[in-house]
């Protein structure tokens, strides 16, 4: 798989325009810089903004590419669906040799045909930039994005980007905070403590990935990792607890039954795979301090203190972070 | 029975205004004489069970005290019948709706006239809430068992003692139960029962399990979540809908992220990549029939997946699933099995990349088996009863299906059953008879595990399974007719063989619906439903007379066939003894034509059948290769399992035994238990035996040295199953050496064992007496097997 990945990344070079990168010989890629994970539920996009744009720069960036910056940065939501997570946003970041911030964005899956619109309206394809998307929908819009937006896509491997992702943003860290974190007494109310924790020794890692449905990967490193399991039994129904109030209980009963299953089914693979910390992430556990702490506690408890539930900030974005390298050639 | 319902039992008024529709004492059989008694309340139903005994008729065989005497007038018989009643031991089953609970007390208090019971062991979560009303009804102090254990314990024990216990569900095939052959060592295994919520119990042996694990999501998450989303507050309706819904109109799947089948990684567009996935973003109304069938797959996949790496984890392959979620619902198996077979036959390597669909975790094809039992609903009753019994020491015995009397596996699917509903839906019974012997394995099967007594799984074969149930439609008649008889001093003959036959006409009707009923369906377990049916009107052994009569004319033969055999040269007698076991064969009860002809003039008779036998070379024939065999050293001790009583045993078996002894081998003949058909039985052939020994000096030589044993089967089928002989028999071979197995008959040597791989040389020899039969074998009616079979 890896193979295919660097094969994609070496496609996607050929179609780069030229652009000097001052600090290195390789060529930057044009402006603007995304990564696109395409769920089944939710889009992820991260878009980073330069900010060490010079006056010549500035005078030559043309105007649609100006438009979007603006746009981008400015509002921190689009239309009625798409949202900018401002709080993840990851400032002062080098990339390639220019300073900028890192943003995220979300909107959902149903939306993307509005979102390849907006790009056709924009006229995104006049500035010849490469969308690299992960995710199943860069197969299913892949289409879309060609006869309608005029914008080729470039798929990537979405394994191979979440891990990549998870690496790179554990690496840089959260605006001077550690990105990982674990739970202290997650059953206790009163005591329970959120910690950082320093992923140093990253590997051998349980991945745990719940999106829609949930996958788990045994990473023993970069490029060496193995899809374990998976289950088709996700965040099923978990918008319902947002509905209405007066159905608290069943949405918090559900979210306990589907959160322990997804532990139960963890400890078992990492227990199998015989690896001690397991790492949760997507967008299941976006505002979800129920289900980190009952994983958290799960996983502590049925495995007697021997496995440790781990967490990162920022997600349900990796895949999309990923995607963002795969674009820059960063490793 | 007026029906007043549960004091809280049950859930809706229409429940309650059901009436019981058998008679109760169809169902509560044998109350009067019980004792022990064990109940398993669930949810929804309640298993009782209860020890009785069951008086019979039985058919003794006794000798004249002055044989020689008798023998000399023309007309006697060799030794007179009687009939006597005889106790048995059988275990009842019940399985009932709470709504029932109270009147069935009712009943039970007003029928037990044992009252030495005191005590009433009782499991399952509705112990609690109908411990009062039980003690208060029956007065018996109700003490509480441990679920788990007497689940384990029932487990283990319809395993052991019933044989295609387990089953295999298979989706789109003809048919969609494939039974397990029992396996000799039946641990370790898995057992996941879901009831409400999920356990995963290793069973390592009788006494010792470890509960490694669970799961929440179970049968009450269907039932809950199911009702939130359809309104539907009945269970078994939530499966109706499931089975009518489309899953794929709520779940999302592969090609609805990928836009198709994924090539590259071999993934097919309809794998369900999020459950309800739909349901989250799409705006519309989703029909109930599509919520449940989605709600239905999350949760059996979910457990089918836990199962798996459970399984993984501690290294087991067979996966019992059991609990009310099951319950013999084809919807549920089918999933559940689909779940088990993906997780653990795809392999990692076709799965690597994709975000949300499932993948295996590196087992070899097929390593686990999802496995569901036939009396998976009787578990926790049955384990319950061991535990408040083990003073009687039930696992001592060996226990059989009573096929007359037990409900067989529903279907609870109208589809596969459309008049079960209509017939009795509310009662389900199985009573289990002890057997006098314990049964174990022949040792002389080359290898156990793998042994499968029956020629033609009946199931699998519907032209096969058509013309037997025809067949056996059409012999019923003159079975009836066998039986009145056969009682002629009896004044209620007429009327119970009446019953009989409407017991066993509506037992081949059944199995004309629901051939897995049983298990596997063969012409064994139509033969062997048939004598239960017979023993359970009393008629215990129809043929009696018949066997003493042909008993007789054949004895009168035996010196002059003996004379004429000594006569022979060395190699002229070897064929002619493998005629006359042949031509005794003919002699089957059904061969009705060649016994009257016997009657007139036996001499006559035995030398007609030969002359209807097929010539050489026969339909199978490695006779050569026999004769050859005999020109070497003799065998050390052969094991002789005979079929039919006259001719066939005297004037065929004892022949051939005679020859054998007379080379130096040692014979053990085996013979049936108790009666079936015409076959000669154990006790019969004591007696037949002491008359040859009285007029023959070898056989009487090797008897008085022990050279020549008369031994048991076990077994009172007209059929042989190999892997259920009386332990003695067992020891017997096993002391003697026994170097050589001869099966003989149609039932013995071609509807079982034909195909049976034994350890040292075995000869399996039979006329097929049936045209069909014979037709499908590629011969005709009379054609010969005569298989000599040398291990390689």
């Amino acid at each position: 798989m890896t193979y295919r990945t660097r094969k994609m990344a070496w496609s996607v070079n050929c179609l780069l325009q030229k652009y000097e990168d001052p600090s290195s010989n390789h060529q930057n890629p044009v402006f603007p810089w995304f990564g696109l994970d395409i769920g089944g539920t939710l889009v992820k996009l991260v878009y980073f903004e330069p900010k060490d744009i010079t006056a010549e720069e500035e005078k030559e960036e043309v105007e649609s590419l100006k438009s979007i910056r603006k746009y981008l940065t400015s509002n921190v939501a689009y239309g009625s669906t798409g949202i900018r997570d401002v709080h993840l946003e990851l400032k002062d970041l080098t990339l390639c040799g220019r300073k900028g911030n890192l943003h995220f964005i979300r909107f959902p899956t149903h939306d993307m045909p509005a979102f390849i619109q907006m790009g056709k309206d924009k006229n995104f394809s006049s500035l010849h930039t490469v969308f690299c998307a992960t995710g199943g929908g860069s197969y299913k819009f892949e289409q879309d994005f060609r006869t309608i937006g005029d914008l080729q896509l470039h798929k990537l491997d979405e394994l191979d980007c979440l891990i990549k992702g998870i690496l790179y943003i554990d690496s840089v860290g959260f605006n001077g905070r550690s990105q990982c974190y674990y739970f202290e007494n997650p059953a206790d109310s009163e005591k329970c403590q959120k910690l950082p924790f320093d992923l140093k020794n990253p590997y051998p890692l349980l991945l745990v990935n719940i999106g829609s449905g949930v996958s788990i990967l045994a990473v023993y490193s970069k490029d060496n990792y193995r899809r374990v399991t998976g289950t088709s039994f996700g965040n099923m129904m978990s918008k319902e607890k947002r509905e209405a109030a007066s159905k608290e209980d069943l949405a918090r009963a559900t979210l306990i039954t589907i959160t322990n299953n997804i532990g139960s089914i963890a400890r078992m693979c990492a227990l199998n795979e015989n690896i001690n910390q397991v790492v949760f992430v997507g967008n299941f556990l976006r505002v979800n301090t129920i289900a980190m702490r009952l994983l958290a506690y799960a996983l502590d408890y049925w495995s007697k203190g021997q496995l440790k539930a781990l967490f990162s900030e920022h997600e349900g974005y990796f895949g999309a972070v990923g995607a963002l390298l795969e674009l820059l050639k960063i490793p | 029975m007026a029906e007043r319902g549960a004091s809280g039992g049950g859930s809706g008024g229409d429940s309650l205004d059901k009436s019981i529709t058998l008679p109760p004492d169809e169902i509560f059989r044998n109350l009067e004489n019980a004792k022990r008694f064990a109940i398993d309340i669930g949810g929804s139903l309640t298993k009782l069970a209860y020890y009785s005994t069951v008086q019979h008729k039985v058919a003794k065989v006794r000798s004249f005290d002055h044989p020689g005497k008798d023998m000399e007038q023309e007309h006697e018989p060799p030794y007179e019948i009687s009939v006597q009643e005889e106790i048995t031991a059988r275990l009842h089953f019940i399985k009932f709706e709470n709504t029932y609970m109270e009147a069935c007390l009712d009943f039970i208090r007003d029928h037990l006239v044992n009252t030495e019971t005191k005590v009433i062991q009782a499991t399952g979560g509705g112990a609690y809430k109908f411990k009062d009303l039980i003690e208060e009804k029956l007065r018996l102090k109700v003490d509480k068992e441990d679920v788990m254990t007497c689940l384990i314990k029932g487990c283990n024990f319809v395993l052991k003692n019933i044989p295609h216990e387990a089953f295999m569900y298979q989706k789109d095939s003809d048919p969609e139960f494939r039974f397990q052959t029992n396996h000799p060592n039946i641990f370790p295994y898995l057992l996941v029962n879901i009831g409400s919520g999920v356990s995963i119990v290793k069973v390592e042996t009788e006494d010792r399990f470890e509960w490694i694990g669970g799961s929440s999501i179970g049968g009450g998450t269907f039932w809950g979540l199911g009702a939130l989303l359809t309104k539907t507050k009945k269970f078994d309706e939530l499966l109706q809908l499931a089975s009518r819904g489309r899953h794929a109109n709520v779940d999302m799947l592969v090609q609805d992220i990928y836009g198709g089948a994924h090539q590259t990684l071999g993934l097919s567009g309809n794998l369900i990549a999020s459950s309800f996935g739909k349901s989250a973003t799409a705006d519309k109304e989703f029909s109930k029939e599509d919520m449940a069938k989605s709600l239905l797959h999350m949760i059996s996949n979910d457990i089918g997946q836990l199962a798996c790496l459970y399984a993984k984890l501690h290294g087991l392959d067979r996966v019992y699933f059991g609990g009310f979620f099951i319950r013999g619902h084809p919807v549920t198996m089918r999933t559940i099995t689909y779940s088990i077979n993906f997780f653990s036959k795809v392999t990692v390597a076709s799965f690597l990349s994709l975000g949300t669909v499932t993948c295996g975790l590196g087992l070899g094809q097929g390593e686990v088996q999802a496995l569901f039992l036939r009396h998976e609903g009787y578990l926790g009753a049955i384990g319950a009863f061991l535990k408040g019994a083990e003073q009687d020491n039930p696992n001592q015995y060996s226990w059989g299906e009573n096929y007359a009397a037990s409900s067989g596996l529903m279907s609870t699917s109208p589809e596969l059953c459309p008049t079960q509903r209509a017939r009795s839906g509310t009662f389900d019974l199985l009573e289990m008879d002890r057997l006098e012997r314990p049964l174990v394995n022949l040792p002389l099967l080359l290898d156990p595990s793998s042994y499968v007594p029956d020629t033609v799984d009946l199931t699998d074969d519907a032209l096969a399974r058509q013309y037997w149930l025809t067949c056996f439609e059409e012999a019923l008649d003159g079975v009836v007719k066998r039986a009145v008889a056969s009682q002629p001093e009896s004044i209620d003959a007429v009327e119970r063989a009446e019953k009989f036959r409407q017991k066993y006409w509506s037992k081949l009707q059944t199995l004309r619906h629901q051939p897995f009923a049983y298990g596997t369906l063969t012409v064994r377990s139509l033969l062997d439903t048939r004598e239960h049916c017979l023993n359970e009107f009393n008629f215990p052994d129809p043929y009696s007379k018949v066997k003493q009569k042909e008993n007789g004319l054949a004895l009168k033969c035996f010196q002059s066939v003996t004379r004429s055999l000594d006569s022979l040269g060395w190699e002229e007698r070897q064929l002619a003894l493998v005629k006359g076991l042949l031509a005794g064969n003919v002699f089957d009860w059904g061969a009705k034509a060649v016994s009257d002809v016997l009657e007139s003039d036996p001499q006559f008779g035995f030398e007609e059948a030969k002359r209807k036998l097929q010539e050489r070379p026969w339909l199978v024939d490695s006779y050569t290769k026999w004769l050859q065999r005999l020109k070497g050293p003799p065998h050390k001790c052969a094991l002789i399992f005979a079929d039919n009583s006259g001719i066939d045993v005297i004037l065929g078996v004892f022949p051939f035994v005679r020859e054998l002894l007379c080379r130096g081998t040692e014979v053990i003949l085996a013979c049936n238990s108790g009666p079936a058909l015409n076959d000669v039985t154990y006790s019969e052939s004591l007696i037949v035996a002491e008359r040859i020994a009285a007029m023959d000096p070898i056989i009487c030589s090797a008897l008085r040295e022990d050279r020549l044993l008369l031994v048991q089967t076990g077994s009172s089928s007209p059929c042989l199953d190999l892997s259920r002989l009386d332990k003695g028999l067992a020891v017997l071979v096993r002391e003697r050496g026994a170097d050589l197995v001869v099966i003989e008959g149609m039932g013995r040597a071609i509807h079982t064992n034909y195909h049976a791989l034994l350890s040292c040389e075995s000869l399996k020899l039979a006329v097929v007496k049936n045209a069909w039969l014979a037709e499908r074998l590629g011969g005709q009616l009379f054609s010969v097997i005569f298989k000599y079979e040398v291990p390689t």
